[in-house]
């Protein structure tokens, strides 16, 4: 049974009042500090409070915040006006490493805005049958190395979808889903992030329906080493991902501070990945990249488990849209590469792969079919940079890539409703925010 | 300093001897008072904090950093009952009431003195309210179904202490012994963010004690009444001979941590006591923090997880655009030393608990860090 909680009706009203022209002047205006610091106790005392089946309002109004939230409650719901309308601001935090940190099950957050958290904006820390819809998480100040790392980051969960959210400005990911299984990432817009959507570590994700657009990488899948779960089983589809050239911001050190700059959609050591029916184009270094851990950047024996799988290996490219793209490259040995190859005004082709391979897999000199990088991609080129050997033998020989692989099934959240009305009007509200 | 220190805590033991006092009252999980002083553990009479009969002190061999803070830890358990000794975590009864106080010795104008020394923290029979200012009392009762976390605030008259399960922030000022001063906002964490420490098995999300624990408790302490000269006795012996602790095997065979600060334990143990109290807690395999690999409580051995030449996996902010956690040979080099360093909410660790940087726990790990031999590429 479901109960309303709500914040005290008078100082919601006084809020909505003072606040109600914000969505268009939020930069200049600024609600009363004292309004906000008992809308922040408040607030805090219903997530500390909280019974499942609870649904807690946030109303209307930008809402200045300087602590940490967090939930540890299942079955509890945060519900905004909308993301213009509700706006949890975290310009001047002093405490606390997230907006909100959730750690619970069946938990849905939605119509709201987290914006300017000092680290991650939004992170679910393990649970089951997360929903993270309309959720818009930003740093305004727009793309900088001092914004949060991670706008919406659920770890370590079950059952996850996140919809129609928008993510603008992180230092690291702008969605990231990470270590889980079970994952729908759909009808999202990701824009001025280092990585717009990132899947890592996890086990069977659809990610469809976004548009990655202005990041330095649009859509990546990683696998990380020295994790307890390594990844497989994305399948990246109709997704909309263009223009990713914006310079890298993230920090040294961070496995996406390797990306270059116009990457479309990159894929780095995970395996079982299907990547067809996108829009990609216009991505400066290439559309698709496919990597090992080895040249990721920060490679070393020391710094990974023994078993790690640094190799990406059944990987499907078909049916996509490319154009543009591969046109100027980041990195100096790409750029070379580019010149040496394909001359000043010519340009990578759509697929970039790093050409390394597991030696102890091959079968005859070659890797076996259902391992490959597989391309049924009408015109589509690749380049094989053979990187294990320092750039030696670059091929553009589409031949070997010429397989097919058997189709990942499709994934079923058991709370979610079939596909129809609903997509459509999240679609055409991440459209207009 | 040690002496003077023990005769204050020895006073305070004796605390438990008036007559008068109410009796320590268990109220229901969904009960809880407003006032601290309604618990009857600790509470301020005659200028001084004092200690109910059984509320028992107790201290860690090593413990969290907490803005230079002190801390008073006591531990209540109704009469007939104790707790079933076991190695990581001892299994305490209903009942229990766990209590921590933070407080800092008084500085003049206003300001908290940054000291090691609590030798002047103690009166005849508790804490002595004239040097000492006291900022939040922490409870953990244990229920029937698991423990809940209660953090009281103190007021500015400091003549009680109200129920904030929202916690507070309290703009500070720290007064060194060389005059230097320190602004510092005293961040007393929400019921939730006791769980962010407290549940360190993320998965169950059971809030637990951190500090009581065999390795933690192992050490000498003056519970014992009497004359002075008979000194401090071992916590775990003494919290078996007041009924409080049972099935405890030999001490021989109890784990004990170091005290990070004696330079009589090796560097490698005090590093490791310092990380495990200050970080253990999440950052272990079920910890909050396991989703980062990296893994620094007591019992990890492999190199890697405990952060040798491991790369960051969702650190942000935090690398401090450092490529590994721990590069041997280079604390400048490495995440960890760049975390602890920090005071930037979105980079420094612990999360929780600080805004100050530990000036000496910073040095220890660097220490330790830059003795460790080999490199990472």
């Amino acid at each position: 049974m479901k109960t309303a909680a709500y914040i005290g009706v008078a100082l919601a009203a006084v809020l909505t009042v003072a606040c109600s022209r914000d969505a268009d002047t939020s930069k200049t205006e600024e609600s009363q500090p004292s309004a906000s610091a008992d809308f922040q106790k408040q607030l805090l005392k219903q997530l500390i409070s909280a019974q499942p089946g609870d649904v807690i309002e946030i109303p209307a109004g930008r809402f200045q915040l300087n602590r940490s939230l967090s939930l540890n409650v299942d079955g509890v719901t945060i519900r905004g006006a909308g993301m213009s309308e509700s706006v949890l601001s975290f310009k001047d935090q002093i405490q606390g490493a997230e907006g909100l940190l959730v750690n619970a099950s069946d938990f849905t957050i939605e119509d709201l805005a987290i914006e300017d958290t000092i680290g991650d904006a939004l992170k679910v820390n393990e649970g089951e049958n997360i929903i993270i819809r309309n959720v818009r998480v930003e740093w305004t100040n727009g793309p900088s190395t001092d914004n949060g790392a991670y706008g919406i980051y659920p770890v370590q969960t079950k059952n996850t979808l996140v919809e129609g959210t928008v993510a603008i400005g992180a230092s690291d990911a702008g969605i990231y889903v990470g270590q889980s299984r079970n994952v729908i990432v759909r009808n999202n817009r990701a824009e001025y992030n280092v990585a717009g959507i990132e899947i890592e570590n996890t086990i069977g994700a659809d990610v469809y329906g976004n548009v990655a657009t202005n990041n330095t990488g649009g859509i990546l899948v990683f696998n990380m080493p020295n994790l307890p779960q390594p990844g497989h089983s994305t399948r990246v589809y109709n997704n909309r991902v263009f223009k990713n050239n914006t310079d890298n911001f993230g920090h040294e050190g961070t496995p996406v501070a390797a990306v270059p700059a116009g990457s479309g959609v990159v894929i780095n050591s995970n395996d079982l990945v299907e990547i067809f029916d996108n829009e990609i184009s216009d991505n400066d270094t290439a559309n698709i990249i496919v990597s090992s851990y080895y040249t990721s950047g920060f490679y070393s024996d020391k710094s990974t488990q023994d078993d790690f799988d640094p190799y990406p290996e059944s990987i499907y490219i078909y049916g996509n849209q490319f154009s543009g793209g591969g046109k100027s490259p980041d990195h100096l040995e790409l750029k070379a590469l580019k010149l040496a190859k394909f001359g000043l005004g010519g340009s990578l082709p759509d697929i970039l792969w790093d050409g390394v391979v597991n030696p102890e897999k091959l079968v005859d000199g070659e890797l076996p079919e259902k391992l490959r990088v597989c391309v049924d991609n009408g015109e589509a080129g690749i380049v094989n940079v053979d990187a294990a050997n320092d750039f030696k033998n670059i091929s553009t020989d589409i031949t070997p890539h010429s397989c097919s692989l058997k189709k990942l099934p499709q994934i079923v959240l058991d709370f979610d409703s079939p596909a129809g009305e609903g997509d459509e009007i999240a679609q055409a509200e991440a459209a207009d925010a | 300093m040690h002496k003077l220190f023990w005769g204050g805590v020895l006073a305070l033991a004796l605390a438990g001897c008036e007559a008068s006092r109410e009796q320590v009252v268990i109220h229901g999980r969904d009960a809880v008072p407003e006032r601290l002083s309604d618990w009857h553990i600790v509470e301020v009479i005659d200028g001084e904090l004092s200690l109910n009969a059984g509320v028992t002190p107790y201290d860690l061999n090593t413990q969290l950093f907490t803005d230079y803070a002190h801390k008073l830890r006591t531990v209540w358990m109704p009469a007939g009952s104790s707790a079933r000794y076991a190695e990581e975590a001892f299994d305490y009864p209903v009942g229990t009431v766990l209590s921590k106080t933070f407080y800092y010795p008084k500085a003049g104008g206003g300001g908290v003195l940054r000291t090691a020394d609590y030798s002047a923290d103690f009166s005849r029979s508790g804490l002595d309210l004239d040097n000492v200012r006291l900022v939040e009392t922490r409870l953990l009762v244990k229920r029937e179904d698991g423990w809940q976390a209660l953090p009281y605030v103190w007021n500015a008259e400091q003549t009680q202490a109200t129920l904030e399960i929202a916690g507070d922030a309290i703009p500070m000022q720290l007064v060194d012994g060389e005059g230097g001063s320190n602004a510092f906002t005293y961040v007393v964490p929400d019921a939730n963010q006791c769980a962010g420490c407290h549940a360190d098995n993320h998965t169950n999300k059971a809030i637990r004690p951190l500090g009581p624990r065999a390795r933690h408790l192992n050490k000498e302490y003056p519970h014992k009444l009497g004359s002075y000269a008979e000194g401090a006795q071992n916590q775990l012996l003494h919290w078996q001979q007041i009924g409080y602790l049972s099935e405890l095997p030999e001490l021989a065979a109890i784990p004990r941590n170091a005290s990070y600060s004696d330079t009589g334990f090796p560097l490698e143990e005090r590093a490791r006591a310092y990380l495990d109290i200050n970080c253990g807690h999440c950052h272990n395999p079920a910890g909050p923090a396991d989703t980062s690999g990296l893994m620094l409580h007591r019992a990890e051995q492999d190199q890697r997880r405990l952060g040798l030449c491991k790369p960051p996996v969702a650190a942000g902010t935090g690398s401090g655009n450092r490529r590994f956690a721990v590069v041997p040979g280079h604390p400048e080099e490495s995440i960890l030393s760049f975390r602890v360093e920090s005071t930037d909410p979105g980079a420094m660790m612990p999360e929780l608990g600080r805004s100050l940087v530990h000036e000496e726990g910073v040095a220890l790990l660097r220490e330790w860090i830059a003795g460790m031999p080999g490199d990472c590429l």
